[in-house]
Parts: C-alpha cells; structure tokens; sequence
C-alpha cells in the first residue's frame, strides 16, 4: 500500500471527478484541481469567501462552490479557466447548493426552506420550487438522472413532487400517508421510490414513477423507527435500519421482509468472523526498531494496531443510551450495499466501534470488525467487494472476504483518518484528516500488471 | 453439720428398720407395740434395755406369746406345752419356726426390694411423662402462638394485598388517567404543530412575497457566457405536447422497467418450468415400470395410465408448452406434476404399506405374477447351473478317460492312493485291534496251558501215589478205604458219563475212579481240565466266555460296519475262521507253552 504526499484541504471538500481524472480540493476560499494521476496542480481558482460546499458536474467540467455565509454560488470551468459564474441568492440566503443531473441547473434551497431556486446555466433562467420540506433527505435524483423527487410540505401534509429534470416539468403531485415525512429515496433503476416517515413511526412506503402507492411496510408501532434507509445497487433489496438495533431487508418483488439481521451484543453465531482491533505490543515494536530502514515507524509506533481474529462467542461493548436526550444513540445507523450488492454493512449506534458485515446470499452474519475507537466512516470499493473503514485515528482500516488489515498512514504529524472516499474506478482512496488529506493507492504496480 | 444430718437419720432409720423387721413378723401385743413405738426415737442405750424381749423371768409368757403369734401367722407352735404352767421350749419346733420366719422375712424382703424397684421404676416413669407431659404443654404454647402470629401475618399480608390490590386500581386508573393526558397533550401537540406549521407557512409566504415585492436586487445571475445543454440540444418550449411526452416518457421507461423485470421473471419462470418439466419426466420414468406391472390391475389404473400417456404426448412438447406459457398450458402442466405427484406419493404410501405388513406379518407381499416370475427366473437358474456341473462333469471325464497329461494324472493317483491309504489304514487298524485280540487269548491260553501242566504234573504225582498205594493196597488193610471210595466213584461217574467216549484220558481216569476221593478239592477241576473240549475249558477256567469271545469278534464287525455288505460278510467268515483257529490255536499253544 502507497501514499501520497499531503495536501492542505479544509472542511473536508474534496472529491474526484465524476470520470476519475481530476481531484478537486478546497483550501479555505481557494479551489485546487489536481491531475489525479500525477497530482500536479492544474488549476485553481480563487472564490470569494470561505468555500462551505463544493460539487462536480456530471460531465466533469464544472465546480460548483457555495459560500453559505454569503448566499453565493461561484461555478469554474475546467475547459475554460476564464470563465467564470456568480450566482447571488441575495437577502434570502442559502442553506444548500447542488448539481441538477444534466450539469447545467443549479438548484438552491433558500434559507427557512422557503424555496427551492433552479438556476439554467444555458439560459440564465430562474425557477422557483415552493414548499420543500426540510427534512434530512428530502430531494432524490433518479440515477439515470431524469426525474427528481421533492419532498413538499403543505396544508401540514407532506406530499411528494416528481419532477422531469429536463425542463422541471411537475410530473407528478401526491400525498404520501405520512405524519412526518423524513426521507426519500430512488431505487437505483429509477422504478420505485422510497418514502419513510419520522423516527416517531416505523413506516416505510414505496411508491411507483407514476405516484402509485406499491407497498407499505412498519415491522412494529409506538417505539422510535426508521433510522436509515439504503437500496441495493441491483435495486433488489431495500435495507431499513431502525431504533431496534435491527435491519431489515424487504425484497423488490412482494416487498415483504425477507430478512432480518439483529446486531446481539454477544455474538454466538460461529460462522462469522470477529476481528478484534489490537494495538500493537512495544515488544514487537523494539523488533521492527532493531532493523535499520524502518525508522519512521518507531515514531508513531504506539498508533500501531492489528487485527486478532477470536473465537465464537464475543462480548461486543456497547453503550447503553441517556433516555432521556432526544436522538438516542442506539440503532442502525448506517448501512451501505457493496457495489456487487453482495455485501451489507452496518453500523450500530450503541457500538460505535463495531462494523458489522453481512452476506445478502447467505442471509448471515460474515464478519465483524471491532474497532479499537468509534468508527467514523466507512465506504465500499465501487468496483470490489472491499470495505475501508476510518476511526479518527491514524489507521486504515480495510475488509475483504479474505481477511481484514489495518494500515498506518505514514505521516510526521500524524494523520489522523476522519473521512475517506473511494475513486471512482476503485484505486486511489482519499483520505481526509482534520486539515489535510492524502491519498491512499491500495494497488502497487506489479499487481496491476 | 447437714451432712451428719443427713447421714445419721438414715443409719439410726436403717437401724431401726432393721429391728422391726426382725420383729414385724411377731404382731406385737399393743402393750409391747407401743413400748417399741414409744423406744425408736430413743437413744441406743435405752433402746438396747428395753427391748429385750424374753428375760429368764418371762420365758413361758414370752413363748405362749410367740405361740400364738405363730399360730395366728398359721405356722406349726414351736413348742410343746408339756405341762400347764411352764411351757417349756422344745428346740426343733421353735428353730423350724425360726427358719421358716427368716424364710418368710427373706421373701418379704425381696418382694419389698422388688417392689421398691417398681417403684422407683414408677416414680421415674412418671418423672419422665411428667416431663414430656410439660414439654408437650411447651410445644403447644408455642405453635399456638405460632399459630396465632401465623394468623396475625396472613391477616396481614391479606391487608397488604387489599392495599395493593387498591393500589393497582388507582395505578390503573392513574394509567388510565395518563393515557388519556397524553392523547389529549398528543392531539393537542399536534393541533398546535399544525397551527405553528401554517403560522410558519404564511410567514414563509409573506416573507417570500415580500422579497419578492422588494425586487431583491441581489438576487442575480452572472454569468460570462451561457452553457449548451449537455446533451448538445436546444431547449424546448413548454407545450401540452412536451407535457405529454414527458408523460409518454414516463410510462416508457415504466415499461421498460416493467417489461425488464418480466423479462427476468419470464427467465426465472422458465428455469422453474424446466426443473418442473425434468422432475416430471423423472417421475414419469420412476413410474412406468410399476404402471406395466399393474396395467391390468384395475379399470381405475388403467384409466390413469391413459391420462399418464396423454401427459406423457404433452411432456415430450414440454418446450412448446414452455415457449406457450399461456393458462391453459401452464394448467396441464401444473396439473399433470400434480397428478405424477399424486401417483408418486401413493406409490410411496404403498411401499410404506408394504414395509409395514412385511414387518408386521413377516410374509411377503410380492404380486402374485412378480412373485411366480421371479420364482421361475429362479428356477432357470438352478437348471442353468446344473447343465453346467454336468457339462464339467463330463469334460473332467473324458480328459480322465481319454489323454490326461502327466500331472492330471499324478494328481488323480494321488487321489485314488490317498482313498487307498485310507482304506489301508483303516485295515490296518483292524488288523492291529485283531492282532491285539489275539494276544490276549494267546496270554490267556497260556497260563492256561501253564495251569494244565502243573496240574498235568500234579495228577501225575497222584497217580504215582496213587499206583504206589494200590500197590500197597495188595495188603489186607486195602477192604475200609475201598467201600468208602466207591461211594466217591459213584458220584464221580455220573458227571463224567457224557465224556467218557472222547478221551483217551477218561479211560484212564474210569479205571482209576478212587483217585477223585483222594484228591484235593483241585481234583474235579483238574479232571475237567483233562477233557479236551475248548469251550468247557473256557467255562471251567472262567477266562472268556464264549458269549464275551463273540462280542469280540461282534465289535470286529461293527467297527467294519461302514464298509460294503461283501466285506461284512467276508468279516463274518473270517471271524469264524478266526474262532477255528483261535481253537487250533489253543492247542498249538499249548503245545508251544510245553516247549516253553
């Protein structure tokens, strides 16, 4: 495994191109584009404030920049250095900026959620969306990149709008039997959308393209819900997380539940396999130190760590949640598919330094890695089944089917790993400290050929 | 001090005791009682001088008052009154008496200890129920307060549940009660949300509208030049024609989906279908053989096996059923699986059946065709394997007969002198048992022929002694001894009438008839012993038995038994033979042991 030189970043924006060339960082109000594959400089552009969100274009070609503090959006060109866009939301500020899917909107949500502006890059033109929702996930692109989907509130009844990316054309308008819709999402083949309710209710409704109501599933009543909500990339399995420490997976056919993964804090199941995160022993430590080329290890040997695999049954810590503050920290709260929809992983609020991994084949427990701190992060290698992980701490951690490694980063101030991002095409990883992020190339040379 | 007191009253009682005891078979005059009555508690001294009972002065007084107390105790006087006046003591009397007080005072004493033995035995029984009596009295004063602080808890755990019980109601209700607070807060929360939600809605919209009317100046776009689509094409207007075909899109990418995941659900379906067609074809195959075996069975099978074979034309167009997958054809084919199903699982029912009763009555089962078939194949085989032994048989044969090589033939001599040598040895085990036989009448004839010659000898001697005494007898003493020995021939004569014409030696013996009274009881043995005839020298010899001599050669025979009837007689007459020469052979030996 090889790393990159460090570079400055802030706030952590900083992301590849959506085709994999350029690597676009953010340095306080600077924006840097970098050659990927040589990571030498090839722009940078100076935006007029502290850049809070930064976003590529699906073609690659621009940078969006919002300045939230100043209700700005600045756009550069990468084809065209000179040119330049300034888009001013004016007194009514901005809380969001993104890309509509064709690259040439702009769609602004106004401070209050008051509006949504849709800015055309090709015609200067300017629409308003009214009533958006504020919720956690309330506006879905279809991956295809047609129809958008809107979450709306109004009349205190939340309603679902579609929308045809290509001219904002208000495809359809309905009403979604929610108290308190929270989120939707697209199944990835742009078919079926996801809407689920507040935590307050564990309600999950599928709706079809055309505003049909397919299916509408709650696995209980009264206590805390639906915590997160993921597609499978082949679009066959929708996985719900929820307050339970459950997961379910509902299948695209009947939609019925088709399993269900409890996280136990005892794991008795002998089929999976528990790493356990070690640190490595001083003993071991004096070892590497008596060979004479590894020396910058020595410096921050104490970071080191391991990975132990242990037998079956294993206590997992867990802590227990204050009842009495909202948003308890227990539950699923995040689940990610592996790009083969082979492979789930989990995350249980109430063991924060656990990740759990699951096999949808086998409908079973396959590992689970136990880390040493809570884990900040963790995302799946767009083209393998393998998992990167991040605990805030100078390691990286990396599971396959065949087994799981945890990687220091070299670096003289110590690199601490709070956030990671895969490339597209599944080699370089960027790995994001507090101020600085380096890049992680899994693959060495000879294996490439 | 108290010691001493304890200890004196009970020596002077014991004293006392014992005074009286001496005296209390004498029932004292009430005079006399009194004085004693009157003298225990005296002192020692005092008491030594007055109870002196008899003085020389009172003797008779003293002795008609025992007298009587004797009497009135039923016991003899101890004295006679000889004269009126003085009595005088007579000693034997008076001592009976006294024995027979001490006798009387002995037994009182042991029936006073007895008694006292009882009692203390009483009085410690009574100490002990006395005891368990106040512990029993203990034990029900506590278990009746037991009982009582028993009850007390009851009554008290019974209030208690009273209290709870009162407690779950107010619980209830309070539950009740909060349940219905918390609807109310819920519904009224949600009443106040919704009116917060509208009051932030309608100050949404007029903070929308205000901007609006204020002309936001900053609101802007600057932009250096505008951007072609991304996909190259102008923009459309927004007609009723783009919203439909908008529209128009939506449905097509519906059915795209839609018709995708047919598609895979056509393919899923169709691989189902064919592991449903190949099971189905298993099935059919698994099932035609039996179906043959019991076609003519029933009307009800066959009516099956017709639909079978109507099923059996619609699987070989399984493909066409599959590339039709319209209802009907779908229902034949569900239907027909259900039907081999069926047919299937009755089939295995009836092979369960069939297990069991094999179980159960341990007799088979079999159809009856199957059965018989089976039995047939069976017996083929056996004529099979028969022409084929013969077949050997034959060709072993004729290689014997006609040109056997070498080894073949060593090999069969081999065999052939192998059964001979068996056969020999067997003879040869006669043999040696006869040889053995042999033996032992030789042995015994010679001790035989050993005893003939010694009495052979001895009958010598006595005729020499008896000719020497004949020649005496020309004397005239020889007239006595002569009548006496004629009685002796006499007898002699009629037992050895028979034999007379035989031997030579007889002849001797009839001429010389006195001899037998002279001899030795030996003498008639030895005159038995002169007749030459084998079987009596047997008998009188008592060596073998003729009857054991032929169970010899019986076991002879027997043991030739296993051999053909020729050998046996063959047997017979060589075991004659033997006798004869066993005879023969008496004399020879004979002959031999006198040349021994």
């Amino acid at each position: 495994m090889n790393f990159s030189e460090v570079f400055k970043q802030s706030s952590h924006l900083c992301n590849f191109s959506p085709d994999g060339k350029y690597l676009a960082t953010c340095v306080q109000y600077r924006l840097v584009v970098r050659d990927v594959s040589t990571l030498q400089i090839l722009n940078l552009y100076t935006c007029l404030d502290l850049i809070s969100h930064m976003e590529w274009s699906s073609d690659s070609q621009f940078i969006l920049c919002a300045l939230y503090k100043r209700g700005l959006v600045q756009v550069w060109s990468l084809e065209q250095p000179d040119w330049h866009c300034k888009i001013d939301e004016g007194s009514i500020g901005l809380v969001a900026s993104r890309w509509s899917p064709d690259g040439r909107h702009i769609l602004n949500t106004t401070e209050f959620h008051l509006r949504i502006t849709v800015w055309s890059l090709c015609t200067k033109a300017v629409s308003y969306i009214k009533n958006p929702k504020a919720c956690h996930k309330g506006i879905d692109f279809s991956r295809d990149g047609c129809y958008m989907a809107l979450a709306e509130r109004r009349d205190c009844k939340d309603y679902v709008c579609v929308f045809v990316c290509d001219d904002w054309h208000l495809l359809r308008h309905f009403e979604t039997e929610t108290q308190d819709l929270t989120g939707l999402e697209w199944s990835p083949n742009g078919c079926v959308l996801a809407v689920w309710d507040s935590c307050l209710e564990y309600k999950v409704l599928l709706y079809s393209l055309d505003g049909r109501l397919l299916f509408t599933y709650s696995a209980y009543e009264w206590s805390l819900g639906v915590k997160c909500v993921a597609w499978s990339p082949s679009s066959q399995f929708l996985a719900i997380g929820s307050y339970d420490e459950k997961v379910r997976i509902l299948n695209h056919i009947t939609w019925k539940k088709m399993a269900q993964f409890e996280h136990p804090a005892t794991i008795t199941t002998t089929k999976a396999i528990v790493y356990k995160e070690v640190a490595k022993r001083s003993a071991a430590g004096s070892e590497e130190l008596s060979l004479p080329n590894i020396t910058m290890d020595s410096t921050v040997l104490s970071n080191q760590s391991k990975y132990e695999i242990h037998p079956a049954p294993v206590q997992m810590p867990v802590v227990r949640p204050d009842p009495d503050r909202a948003n308890p920290k227990i539950g699923v709260s995040t689940l990610a598919f592996s790009s083969d929809s082979r492979y789930l992983a989990t995350k249980n609020d109430n063991m924060a330094s656990v990740v759990w991994v699951w096999d949808l084949q086998k409908m079973s427990l396959e590992a689970v890695l136990e880390q040493m701190s809570a884990v900040r992060c963790f995302q799946w290698d767009p083209r393998r089944s393998r998992l990167a992980i991040c605990t805030g701490n100078t390691n990286v951690y990396l599971w396959t089917p065949a087994g799981c490694v945890s990687v220091h980063v070299p670096s003289d101030g110590g690199f601490q790993v709070q956030s990671l991002t895969w490339h597209c095409h599944g080699d370089p990883l960027i790995l994001l400290g507090k101020e600085q992020l380096c890049l992680c190339y899994t693959t060495t040379g000879a294996e490439d050929k | 001090m108290g010691e001493r007191w304890t200890t004196v009253p009970g020596d002077t009682f014991m004293e006392n005791y014992d005074d009286i005891s001496s005296i209390s078979h004498v029932t004292m005059s009430p005079s006399r009682q009194n004085n004693l009555v009157s003298l225990q508690p005296l002192s020692k001294s005092s008491y030594h001088l007055l109870t002196v009972f008899c003085t020389n002065d009172n003797i008779p007084q003293c002795v008609s008052y025992i007298n009587q107390e004797l009497s009135s105790m039923g016991l003899s006087s101890c004295m006679a009154l000889s004269s009126v006046g003085s009595a005088s003591l007579s000693a034997a009397p008076a001592l009976n008496a006294a024995f027979e007080l001490l006798q009387i005072h002995r037994r009182t004493m042991a029936t006073l200890e007895d008694l006292e033995r009882e009692q203390i035995k009483k009085s410690s029984t009574l100490d002990h129920m006395q005891m368990s009596n106040s512990r029993l009295r203990d034990q029900l004063e506590l278990s009746i307060r037991e009982k009582s602080g028993l009850h007390e808890t009851e009554r008290q755990l019974q209030l208690k549940i009273k209290t709870l019980q009162s407690c779950l109601k107010t619980e209830k209700e309070e539950v009740q009660k909060l349940q219905s607070i918390v609807a109310s807060r819920a519904s009224q929360y949600s009443h106040d949300a919704k009116r917060k939600e509208r009051e932030s809605a309608k100050l949404k919209e007029r903070l929308s509208q205000l901007l609006v009317d204020r002309k936001d100046k900053k609101l802007a776009i600057d932009i250096l030049n505008c951007l072609g689509r991304a996909d190259g094409k102008r923009s459309h207007w927004k007609t009723t024609k783009v919203t439909a075909s908008h529209e128009g899109q939506m449905y097509k990418s519906m059915l795209r989906d839609y018709e995708a995941s047919q598609r895979s659900l056509m393919l899923e379906n169709a691989q189902l279908k064919k592991v449903l067609q190949q099971m189905k074809k298993d099935m059919v195959n698994m099932l035609s053989p039996r179906q043959a075996s019991c076609r003519g069975a029933g009307t009800d099978d066959s009516q099956e096996m017709l639909d079978s074979d109507g099923e059996e034309k619609t699987g070989d167009s399984s493909r066409e059923i599959l590339e039709r997958s319209c209802d009907p054809a779908r229902e034949q084919l569900t239907n027909s699986i259900r039907q081999q199903w069926r047919k299937v699982r009755s089939h295995m029912e009836k092979l369960d059946h069939q297990v069991q009763n094999q179980v159960e009555s341990n007799k088979e089962v079999i159809p009856r065709e199957t059965h018989e078939g089976e039995m047939e194949r069976m017996r083929r085989e056996v004529q099979q394997c028969k022409e084929f032994i013969h077949t050997q048989q034959q060709l072993l044969q004729q290689q014997l007969n006609t040109s056997f090589d070498d080894e073949t033939a060593e090999l069969l001599n081999d065999c052939y002198t192998l059964e001979e040598k068996e056969r020999l040895k067997e003879e040869w085990r006669l043999f040696e048992e006869q040889k053995r036989n042999f033996e032992r009448e030789r042995k015994y004839f010679t001790e035989a022929a050993i005893r003939l010659g010694r009495e052979k000898r001895a009958f010598e001697e006595d005729r020499a002694s008896w000719l020497k005494s004949q020649f005496l007898n020309m004397t005239p003493f020889a007239n006595r001894s002569r009548c006496s020995s004629t009685d002796g021939y006499s007898a002699l004569s009629t037992r050895s009438e028979p034999e007379t014409r035989t031997s030579s030696a007889k002849s001797q013996l009839s001429k010389s008839p006195n001899c037998t009274s002279f001899s030795t009881p030996k003498h008639t043995s030895a005159q038995s012993t002169a007749v030459p005839s084998t079987t009596e020298l047997y008998r009188t010899l008592r060596l073998i038995p003729d009857s054991s001599s032929s169970g010899c050669s019986n076991r002879g025979r027997r043991r030739e038994a296993g051999s053909t009837t020729d050998d046996d007689r063959d047997s017979r007459v060589k075991a004659k033979n033997r006798v004869y020469s066993g005879d023969l052979s008496i004399f020879s030996l004979g002959d031999d042991n006198s040349l021994t």
